[in-house]
């Protein structure tokens, strides 16, 4: 194995895992605030590109306002989604709410393959396709964007944590909800913010991922499924956890093609995520804490 | 509790009764009738699901040379009665749709499917009826035996992966190349062909990656492939993963040679590869490049463009013609031998020299998918447009 080679792969592993980790900051944002694993996670990404790609390539919007205006109309999906189906329901079990998603995937997915067709459709790459070398190794300049924006965005959630009152309470109700509640937290709009927030986390990773990979509606429950073992390898809950996760399980699945075989990728990737489980059953990040029986 | 049972059991042996007359009425004014009682004939296609961009336009054809041969007067003074099934690209429903063509609907063949999967299911069941079946669907498994009873008019995977290998062996002349397939089956079976044929051909795989349908990014197994020394790397799938693939080898300066299987035979590859889709090659029927063929199959692919074009106000592609050779085929053995089935199967098998939008078919006995590695071309794309690669 020669060194550019090596370095080539951790920059392919990179590009893919920081789409894993945005789509993992949006797991574990929902989970925090109502402790649901959200599954349609990933139709959050799906909408968030193919939207992107009817402002720019069918209403001729320059290609960073179709961008935008698509994070913001994703974000007000998942607002629209919360209050019509999360709310309604927020007081019966987990398991009731995490159905919930199941079926908001499903209808998410029908809808998106009768507006946008089944082919997948992309948008031009944001500056260009020229690559980049780096110590013989070749980098195109939106795996940069991908890298540069999901970091980005996890510096300005944890300033947002820390920095404001509205993120301090979100804090404390992923910490404790009913504490929380009687310190006078509005936890009904809390949870309505964390949704928003992942809607636009999934729109951010839709939107990068669209010049790379194409978009098309069937790609959300793969997409969802690995940011979801992004989460839980950096350990579900902690946002810096989940970009952690992510972009290890994208370094994990870009060296099994390099040094096993490509056909065991994900078998390879999944195995690992399992052997974490097992030595620390919380996550590389997660809390240590045990629940007090 | 005993009393409804007796009641029930009067009342359906009197809709049974019922429904018994109607079936003998219908069958009178049949035979009684001026006209030739129509030939029924049944087809399963995926018009929808992820297998539609194939299966719809199989659809519109039927539909369409059924309405063409009906104005003319039909086959023998026989209408063509056509029931087409949507299986959703599902082969569980294609299983049931042809049983309910078969027992329903009572046709007397069936076409279809549009994939190797659903055919598949299909398979047997028109075997156990013994109803003549025209299949659309590419999958080697498709007409091996037994294969009484089935025939296809797609090309064969067999026969793109072997104008590959030629391509390889004797336009470019390379001794080593690698393989970048789909894990599913259709990249799996290509793949595997195309390693049991190259060190035939004097050549030597060097490497072969696969990848899942839904990943986004091919890099790492193109930078492996980069280091194997390879001349060639055969990128074998459908889309979108090929267009990332020629977009990934761009992007890894990668600069030897793409070729493509028949899978990307359509305009989307060159939509989603953009610049990248330059210089790709791949094993295509003569429709892509209709200036290709010659005498009669080139006036038929002409006319099948100008009708289809005329009737959808779009071309019809690769998949197209293969509904377009099934019916024909299959109206050109009714003409022959009739309705009856063992007869119909014959006269199927008989069919030599037709001039069909895939190739000019030549069944026999042994040989029911009746195409050759010549009635299909090498497709390069220049600008973002095809030209036949000699």
């Amino acid at each position: 194995m020669q060194f550019d080679q090596l370095l080539q792969f951790i920059i392919s592993g990179i590009t893919s895992g920081s789409i894993y980790a945005l789509i993992a900051l949006g797991f574990t944002l929902i989970y925090n605030s109502t402790q649901v694993i959200n599954l349609a996670q990933g139709e959050f990404v799906v909408y968030g590109g193919l939207i992107a790609v009817s402002l720019y390539a069918g209403a001729g919007l320059p290609l960073f306002a179709a961008v935008l205006l698509s994070i913001i109309i994703v974000t007000l999906i998942g607002v629209v989604f919360e209050r019509l189906a999360i709310r309604p329901l927020i007081n019966h079990s987990i398991m009731t709410l995490i159905i919930v998603t199941v079926g908001a995937s499903i209808l998410f997915k029908n809808i998106a393959m009768i507006i946008w067709g089944r082919d997948p459709l992309t948008i031009p790459a944001f500056s260009g396709d020229d690559p980049i070398m780096f110590f013989g190794a070749s980098i195109i300049p939106q795996s940069i964007w991908v890298f540069g924006i999901t970091m980005v965005t996890v510096v300005l959630l944890q300033l947002f944590y820390k920095k404001t009152i509205t993120g301090k309470a979100m804090k404390a109700c992923s910490i404790n909800q009913t504490a929380a509640k009687l310190m006078g937290i509005n936890s009904s709009s809390i949870v309505l913010l964390s949704f928003a927030l992942s809607a636009a986390f999934g729109a951010i990773a839709g939107v990068l991922i669209a010049p790379i990979s194409m978009v098309s509606y069937s790609m959300g429950g793969f997409l969802g499924l690995k940011g979801f073992a992004g989460a839980v390898l950096g350990g579900l809950g902690n946002p810096i956890g989940a970009v952690v996760g992510g972009i290890l399980l994208g370094i994990l699945e870009s060296l099994s093609i390099g040094f096993i075989a490509s056909g065991y990728k994900d078998a390879v990737a999944f195995l690992i995520l399992l052997l974490v489980l097992f030595l620390r059953p919380s996550g590389i990040l997660g809390a240590r804490i045990k629940e007090k029986v | 509790m005993k009393k409804w049972i007796a009641l029930m059991l009067v009342l359906s042996l009197a809709i049974f009764a019922i429904g018994c007359q109607k079936a003998t009425k219908q069958q009178t004014t049949d035979t009684t009738g001026d006209t030739k009682e129509p030939y029924k004939i049944g087809a399963v296609v995926s018009a929808t699901g992820p297998a539609g961009p194939l299966g719809e336009p199989e659809k519109k054809t039927l539909e369409m040379i059924v309405e063409q041969i009906n104005k003319d007067g039909g086959v023998d003074g026989h209408q063509i009665e056509l029931f087409i099934e949507d299986d959703e690209s599902n082969p569980t429903n294609a299983t049931t749709a042809v049983s309910k063509l078969i027992d329903e609907k009572g046709v007397i063949a069936i076409i279809g499917g549009t994939t190797t999967p659903s055919t598949l299911a299909m398979k047997p069941e028109t075997a156990k009826v013994k109803v003549p079946h025209i299949a659309m669907a590419a999958g080697i498994k498709v007409t091996e035996a037994p294969n009484e009873w089935i025939f296809r008019t797609a090309q064969s995977d067999a026969i793109a992966v072997q104008k590959v290998i030629d391509y390889l062996s004797k336009t470019l002349k390379v001794k080593k190349f690698a393989i970048l397939h789909d894990s599913n089956a259709f990249g799996q079976s290509g793949a595997t062909e195309l390693q049991g044929r190259a060190p035939g051909a004097g050549m030597e795989v060097v490497g072969v990656e696969s990848y899942k349908t839904e990943d986004t990014d091919l890099t790492a197994q193109l930078t492996k492939i980069k280091g194997s020394g390879a001349e060639v790397v055969v990128v074998w799938g459908t889309n979108p993963s090929p267009a990332i693939a020629a977009k990934n080898m761009k992007q890894l300066n990668m600069t030897i040679p793409f070729v493509g299987s028949h899978g990307i035979a359509n305009k989307s590859f060159i939509t989603l590869a953009g610049t990248a889709a330059d210089g790709v090659v791949f094993p295509a029927a003569k429709i892509l490049v209709p200036a290709s063929a010659a005498g009669e199959q080139k006036d038929a692919i002409d006319k099948f463009i100008a009708d289809y074009t005329a009737k959808y106000a779009e071309g019809p592609n690769s998949f197209a013609g293969h509904a377009y050779d099934a019916i024909h085929i299959l109206v050109q053995a009714l003409e022959k031998a009739g309705s009856d089935n063992e007869a119909l199967r014959d006269a199927i098998q008989e069919t030599q020299g037709f001039n069909g939008i895939s190739g000019i078919f030549n069944y026999g006995a042994d040989d029911h998918d009746g195409l050759k590695t010549s009635d299909m071309i090498m497709v390069e794309i220049k600008d973002g447009k095809w030209t036949e690669k000699k």
